[in-house]
């Protein structure tokens, strides 16, 4: 019964909560890119040379590359000269403590839920609290450090641990990965860092918090987590945006580095502003997430529940190249109205007896359009490895869609892999049966909606199970009659 | 409790219930029979409130309401129950935890608190009890690989759960072994007491053997042709349907 909670009674009528602006002065870039605003930025950030260095290459490489367009979907060629690429709130004193964040910015967290003064916190979470383009401010610092965790903003990390920046950052994504990852690579004003040193077990959850606020902002954050030898770390980021009216990107990169028998466990709770019911508006969420378990023994986990969002556009991927290493990814996206995602994941096994394990939920409504996108791909000395990929698709009414795209390459006699697929339609049957029982029917669709998910939601550190399963509901308000 | 006057109702322009009168008051049980066709389960369906159906003309009134307007779930959460003759399965939500939002939802319908999680398991456990509910079932997502026997089961439990006043009961003994069929009319008379009221819809006699009832209707033909008591049942039984089938030709 404990792991029972059911919050879908408890779900209000209501739409994107989260759509309200914080006025606040902010320190803006001129609109677009070029070579002038890479510098900006780096000199906002008082960056060394090496990193500005590294921007610029990633900038130039950019330039010669063409924007993407083979997805399932199509989105208008982005006028990169529209966006502000950097906005930050105004802030001269460097801050030691919560004190001297300004109240506007503690309130617009508060009405989110993320409380940042540590005290209030009820439960043991650690948050990076991201605005616009600046790390806000990282709680649970002191207690982490003493166990020898590093928490803290990226940009922070450059300057107080460029040996570890350095080894690191565009390991996994370089630079010249794809057309968003050169692009973040180029203009990412902050995110998260994390190291786990060797043999600690993070004593506290911990959270990014990213939120979009000014007009016509990209937000490129950079989040880089290193865990070191056995040791482990449970991360959680969440969004939110305000409504408006024009189309906002956001591009971010997250690496994650698994050394040996460590463990990463990577959660996301994405609801950034989905647009209005007729389509209009909302955030285009292009991202570019991977994880490479280097060492034997380590363990990526991905677990991501994707609410909100004009478009969604990632495959969060493990690179398997220790052996015995185990990727994991576990995915519920929702589309409504006339969302679309192109979600899925890549799992390239390198490491001898590697393994996987691929469990995708999509559920389409409305206008709505849902793909599953996912690439196994088996190297020729990765022997013994095993892949087994779940792919469920639920469509509610009549005008949506369910698209299922995996790509399978086996090099290697000894492999195993497995593809399970599955559509189904939310039956008249089972809605009826729900109301018959005093359930109506949008709380019906929750509860069958949070049924299909739950294998993945099971997944989810409690305190934002409870969370996701209530955006689910929320998201798919309206989605029939 | 209920009164049905003159209830016509029709399914994608086919006439199914040709005007049934029905009067059933509480603390009574009231059997439906009738030949395939007759239209029993649209009757059931049309007082849980399938919209498939039209109602084309007459009046339901439960407790005075116009339970035509009102919604299923609305129908529901005033005491209305229908034990479903294929009840539907719902991949992941435990029969635990769809009930607890089912019986919170008919609570704050009426103007109360959510149950407390302790009562509520205490609620549980007494009405598993008293209905022979195997606890295992309750954990496990709603009806998905539930025997015949066992959704049936499930849905007495169910009803035991939500305390209904009209209970309708759609060929509840349809698929059942005897055992199962004992055990579920068990659990029916268990819950039988002067406040509320069943309409038990069945093909055969059988059930009635186990769930006595006050009243027998025969619906044929979408009308009520045929009332009488318990005796009514055992000589359908014997006679098969053509007998009331001629004296309804030979009347028209």
């Amino acid at each position: 019964m404990t792991e029972e909670v059911n919050i879908i009674d408890k779900v209000t009528q209501q739409e994107y909560k989260y759509g309200f602006t914080t006025d606040i002065e902010m320190d803006t870039a001129p609109k677009g890119l070029s070579e002038d605003i890479v510098r900006f930025i780096s000199a906002k950030k008082k960056e060394p040379e090496w990193m500005l260095e590294w921007r610029l290459k990633a900038y130039r490489h950019w330039l010669k590359l063409e924007e993407p367009h083979w997805q399932n979907f199509s989105y208008p060629k982005l006028n990169y000269q529209d966006i502000i690429f950097y906005a930050a709130p105004k802030e001269k004193i460097k801050l030691d403590s919560l004190d001297q964040v300004d109240p506007e910015l503690l309130k617009t967290f508060e009405k989110l839920g993320i409380s940042l003064t540590e005290q209030k916190r009820l439960t043991g979470v650690a948050v990076d609290a991201v605005f616009d383009s600046v790390s806000i401010a990282t709680t649970f610092k002191e207690q982490l450090k003493e166990k020898g965790v590093i928490f803290c903003a990226i940009s922070e990390a450059v300057h107080e641990h460029p040996e570890l920046i350095k080894k690191y950052l565009g390991s996994v994504v370089p630079y010249t990965d794809n057309y968003f990852a050169a692009l973040n690579a180029a203009v990412f004003s902050d995110g998260s860092f994390v190291y786990i040193p060797k043999g600690v077990r993070c004593p506290m959850e911990l959270s990014t918090y990213f939120r979009i606020n000014a007009e016509n902002t990209g937000q490129f954050e950079r989040t880089l987590i290193v865990a070191d030898d056995a040791s482990y770390v449970s991360y959680l980021e969440g969004c939110t945006a305000p409504m408006r009216d024009e189309n906002q990107l956001h591009a971010a990169v997250v690496e994650l580095v698994a050394h040996e028998k460590s463990e990463i466990k990577y959660s996301t709770v994405q609801n950034w502003y989905p647009g209005d019911k007729e389509g209009k508006g909302g955030i285009y969420n292009f991202v570019t997430k991977r994880g490479s378990c280097e060492g034997a023994y380590s363990k990526i986990s991905w677990t991501q529940v994707e609410t909100g969002s004009a478009i969604t556009w990632k495959y969060p991927s493990c690179i398997l190249k220790g052996d015995h290493s185990v990727g994991e990814f576990f995915s519920v996206a929702v589309t409504n109205n006339y969302q679309v995602a192109d979600t899925g994941t890549k799992m390239i096994h390198i490491g001898k007896n590697s393994k996987s394990r691929v469990v995708s939920k999509g559920i389409s409504a409305g206008h709505a359009h849902n793909s599953y996108r996912g690439l196994v791909k088996v190297n020729k000395n990765a022997e013994n490895s095993r892949n087994h990929t779940q792919c469920d698709s639920m469509l509610i009414g009549n005008r949506s869609g369910a698209h299922t795209f995996p790509y399978i390459e086996i090099n290697n006699k000894s492999s195993q892999v497995e593809h399970e697929a599955s559509t189904s339609k939310i039956g008249e049957d089972q809605i009826f049966y729900c109301n018959q029982r005093g359930i109506g029917t949008e709380e019906a669709i929750g509860l069958i909606v949070n049924g299909f998910c739950k294998e993945v939601l099971n997944q989810l550190p409690m305190e934002f199970a409870v969370e996701a399963q209530k955006l689910l509901a929320v998201s798919l308000e309206g989605s029939v009659g | 409790m209920l009164s049905i006057k003159n209830l016509k109702a029709e399914i994608e322009g086919k006439n199914i219930l040709n005007g049934i009168n029905l009067e059933v008051k509480a603390g009574e049980v009231h059997a439906i029979m009738g030949p395939n066709g007759a239209g029993k389960s649209t009757l059931s369906s049309v007082l849980a409130g399938r919209t498939e159906y039209q109602v084309t003309d007459g009046s339901v009134s439960y407790f005075g309401k116009n339970l035509l307007e009102m919604s299923p779930e609305d129908r529901a959460r005033e005491g209305v129950f229908l034990a479903f003759q294929y009840p539907v399965e719902i991949p992941g939500v435990s029969t635990v935890n769809f009930l607890r939002t089912a019986v919170n939802e008919k609570r704050k319908y009426l103007g109360l608190e959510p149950m407390e999680a302790t009562d509520f398991l205490k609620m549980m456990r007494e009405k598993m009890e008293l209905v022979e509910m195997d606890k295992s079932l309750t954990s496990r997502s709603l009806n998905e690989g539930f025997s015949g026997g066992e959704k049936k089961r499930n849905e007495v439990f169910q009803m035991a759960m939500l305390e209904p006043k009209l209970t309708i009961l759609d060929e509840t003994d349809s698929g059942l072994d005897i055992d199962a069929l004992r055990l579920v009319s068990n659990g029916v008379n268990k819950l039988r007491n002067k406040d509320n009221a069943f309409i038990v819809i069945t093909h055969y006699q059988r059930l009635l053997d186990y769930i006595v009832p006050d009243f027998v209707h025969v619906l044929y033909k979408g009308r009520i042709v045929k009332s009488g008591d318990k005796e009514l049942a055992k000589e359908l039984e014997v006679k098969g349907y053509d007998w009331i089938k001629q004296e309804v030709e030979a009347a028209q």
